[in-house]
């Protein structure tokens, strides 16, 4: 009987569309992106869509319930012990075979199931259609055609979940050759009634396997059920039945998923109808091809670097032109009211001002460019990348997929963090986690490209910058590979692991949606961050330019102490300090840089990059100051997020103290051997 | 005239029907799980810049595999049917 608040689960292959029906179900905002294995961990929340009061948990892709991935186990468990009211297998419309067998473990587990034909709007492009009567009459259980990007089909849906809940159906179930279906006869003759609700037929498949959740049923039915006497029969006489019929060892486990192949061909069989072959063969032959490949991946990140240069000019200037009218105002405020000086120069000066530079400059390539990279994700191209990088990942004893955490990393490094989950050995994850911080996240980007912009583009403009920005992120990735390297031949020696990496179909991206989607999200995130993270460390630093100790202010007594590791570094002590005070949010070293020089002087204005420039020239910034304070942007402590997030990971503080320890060392070689080779050549 | 070869040996743009998979269990289980079992018709469809891995199309889905996870699959000829006894559909 179904409870007050039923919990409905949502499980299928990776990259059908799961997240995206469950973001739709739940109005929850759950990443989501078109490549495999995007979603690692359960999802949870709450649907009302026509008054009704579900609980909706997201389970992990996979692409069985009977590996022993990490991700499979976790959807195979949940299903088990998760005390699910009724499930959802969500299969693709494009490639139905391999959804209907693992729709088949799905009803085995949870017969209240229905199944959820998705992308259906993807096979009418391609000419396939999907005869869902015929399939449900096949299965046993309501199957409903859905296009979740468009929200359609989820009125019967939901009907159809009602109706599964109400009443059990008759689930079709897993045949096997006749003498695994004799041995596992031979097995339910000798179970118990009660085995904690798990279906018996299944036990004793995993009982003649030997692989199964043996820990967590011993816990729920209170004895290890593998020792009982006359199990122990049962599985013998099982077990010969299966060698008469030589199917011994682990010939039963590959006997066992080709039946389920079998069977989930043969329901497909007549029910999808279309074109055969994947659409985008062609495209992908040429995509990656020796000559068009590398080269196109290239220009496709410049590209983005680019429109993210271009555009965030313009949206600069008139942020930045709007917010110093707001401080005019603000200060004529202060001034009407006779507040005192240090109030105005605290809240005014201080944390007005570094929140406007930060929303200002900082905000609008962060809200440009992540947008542009989720298109990118939305579009299917990121499994290429995999693809063409991954050979380089394998000299380095790497994972593969270590190319796509490398591009979550781009967009934010705690985000690629958590990413990394999608790497199955814990030794080629642990790789990609300590090197991901080598990747410059969204808040450092900014930095990047004010400094690249104020020292280093002349005439050539934007193009320029892209360009040298483009080589900048290059750099960063040749890093990766040689720390992933050097990891992989010291502290996490190893094999590399088995690889499959599934190449989805190119999706045309629903732009609207995507872009205004995601350039909200990150704008309100950007906003926030300022006003908890930038504005209070504006105040602070205020405050400390202001404060005197000894004659002089704190700040000076800060930067004077780390004036000479910074001098050593090529930079100084202001911009070490800067460094250090944005462990919280990478996005507001810059404004500290420039509050730390214009502190309690007479300069009084943020203008333009121009005028920053020259502001920083004035305080003895060189090209080669510039230079080392890029490579050391790069190479660095992480934030204090996904410092957070590596110790939550790893569970352990060696790592993490590693994974802080890798970029800050590569940053202090890198800058002080540029900074003596720059002095030695006369150029700082 | 049994001509086998193994899957990183096809040409792109051919098919073939896998023979045999041996490979070590979890990997075995894990191509097998994606479609590629005895009788199934494979087509090599990219390879990448460097030679490895390639992208085959199997039963329908794209799936870029190591040349070293590769080479366990032996092949026949397309159109030579492999007697499979299966259960019936029922």
């Amino acid at each position: 009987m179904a409870a007050q608040q039923p919990m409905i689960v949502l499980a299928g292959n990776p990259n059908v569309g799961k997240s995206t029906l469950f973001n739709r179900l739940t109005g929850l905002r759950q990443h989501t992106g078109n490549w495999p294995g995007k979603t690692v961990a359960t999802a949870s929340g709450r649907c009302t869509m026509g008054g009704r009061n579900w609980t909706v948990t997201d389970l992990p892709g996979t692409y069985s319930l009977m590996a022993r991935s990490a991700e499979e186990e976790v959807a195979r468990d949940f299903l088990l012990f998760g005390g699910s009211d009724a499930a959802v297998a969500v299969c693709d419309a494009t490639c139905l075979e391999r959804g209907l067998s693992l729709a088949l473990q799905i009803m085995e587990l949870q017969p209240r199931t229905v199944v959820c034909v998705n992308l259906m709007d993807e096979a009418r492009r391609r000419g396939i259609t999907v005869d869902v009567e015929e399939l449900s009459r096949r299965l046993g259980v309501p199957v409903v055609g859905t296009d979740a990007g468009h929200g359609k089909g989820f009125a019967e849906l939901l009907e159809a979940v009602d109706e599964v809940l109400r009443q059990k159906p008759k689930a079709a179930q897993i045949k096997y050759l006749p003498p695994i279906e004799a041995a596992i006869q031979k097995v339910m003759e000798v179970l118990p009634e009660e085995t904690a609700g798990i279906p018996s037929r299944w036990l004793a498949v995993r009982l003649l396997e030997g692989d199964g959740p043996w820990e967590e049923l011993k816990k729920r039915l209170g004895r290890d059920i593998r020792e009982e006497e006359t199990v122990v029969q049962g599985v013998r006489e099982g077990k010969k039945l299966l060698a008469a019929a030589g199917v011994e060892g682990t010939l039963l486990s590959e006997r066992l998923v080709s039946c389920l192949v079998w069977q989930g061909e043969d329901l497909a069989y007549g029910v999808g109808k279309g074109p055969a072959g994947g659409a985008s063969g062609h495209g992908d032959r040429l995509l990656t091809s020796r000559l068009v490949g590398i080269p196109l991946m290239l220009l496709t990140l410049a590209l983005v670097l680019w429109l993210t240069l271009w555009g965030a000019n313009f949206l600069s200037g008139w942020l930045t032109a709007g917010l110093f009218w707001i401080e005019d105002r603000l200060t004529d405020l202060f001034t009407a009211l006779h507040a005192p000086w240090w109030l105005h120069g605290a809240l005014v000066l201080g944390a007005y001002r570094t929140l406007a530079w930060v929303v200002g400059v900082m905000l609008p390539p962060m809200a440009i460019f992540f947008p542009l990279f989720t298109l990118l994700e939305d579009l299917g191209y990121l499994p290429r990348v995999a693809f063409l990088l991954d050979h380089a990942f394998q000299k380095a004893h790497a994972c593969g997929k270590q190319s796509l955490t490398l591009c979550m990393g781009l967009g934010c490094n705690a985000a690629g963090v958590v990413g990394c989950r999608i790497i199955d050995s814990p030794r080629e994850r642990l790789i990609a986690l300590l090197t991901n911080s080598f990747m410059p996240c969204n808040g450092r980007l900014p930095t990047l490209i004010a400094l690249i912009t104020m020292f280093f583009v002349g005439s050539g403009g934007s193009v320029q910058a892209a360009l040298l920005l483009t080589g900048v992120i290059l750099l960063a990735v040749g890093m990766t590979f040689a720390v992933s390297r050097l990891l992989s031949a010291t502290v996490l020696r190893g094999e590399p692991s088995a690889f499959t990496l599934e190449l989805p179909p190119y999706r045309r991206p629903r732009l609207g949606q995507i872009l205004v989607r995601s350039v909200l999200d990150r704008t309100l995130f950007v906003l926030g961050r300022a006003a908890v993270v930038a504005a209070p460390a504006g105040l602070v630093l205020w405050l400390c330019a202001n404060l005197h100790i000894q004659g002089e202010t704190l700040l000076f007594w800060c930067t004077a102490a780390l004036d000479p590791i910074g001098r050593f570094l090529g930079m100084d002590g202001v911009i070490l300090t800067a460094f250090l005070l944005a462990l919280p949010a990478n996005e507001i070293m810059l404004p500290i840089v420039l509050m730390a020089y214009l502190s309690g002087g007479s300069l009084t204005e943020i203008g333009s990059l121009t005028v920053f420039h020259d502001q920083l020239t004035a305080q003895g910034w060189t090209g080669l100051t510039a230079v080392c304070t890029i490579l050391f942007c790069l190479f660095h402590w992480p934030c204090s997020t996904t410092c957070l997030t590596m110790a939550k990971e790893t569970g352990s503080v060696k790592w993490t103290g590693l994974g802080v320890l890798l970029p800050t060392a590569v940053g202090v070689a890198l800058c002080a051997v540029t900074a003596a080779a720059g002095r030695a050549l006369g150029l700082g | 005239m049994e001509h086998v070869t193994s899957l990183p040996e096809l040409p792109v743009g051919e098919w073939a029907r896998v023979d045999r998979v041996s490979a070590p269990p979890a990997m075995a289980r894990r191509l097998m799980e994606l479609g590629l079992i005895p009788g199934t018709r494979v087509c090599r469809v990219a390879v990448s810049p460097a030679g490895d891995p390639s992208a085959y199309l199997i039963r329908g889905a794209v799936i870029a595999l190591r040349r070293r996870d590769a080479a366990g699959i032996t092949l026949l000829p397309d159109g030579e049917e492999e007697e499979v006894w299966r259960p019936n559909n029922q």
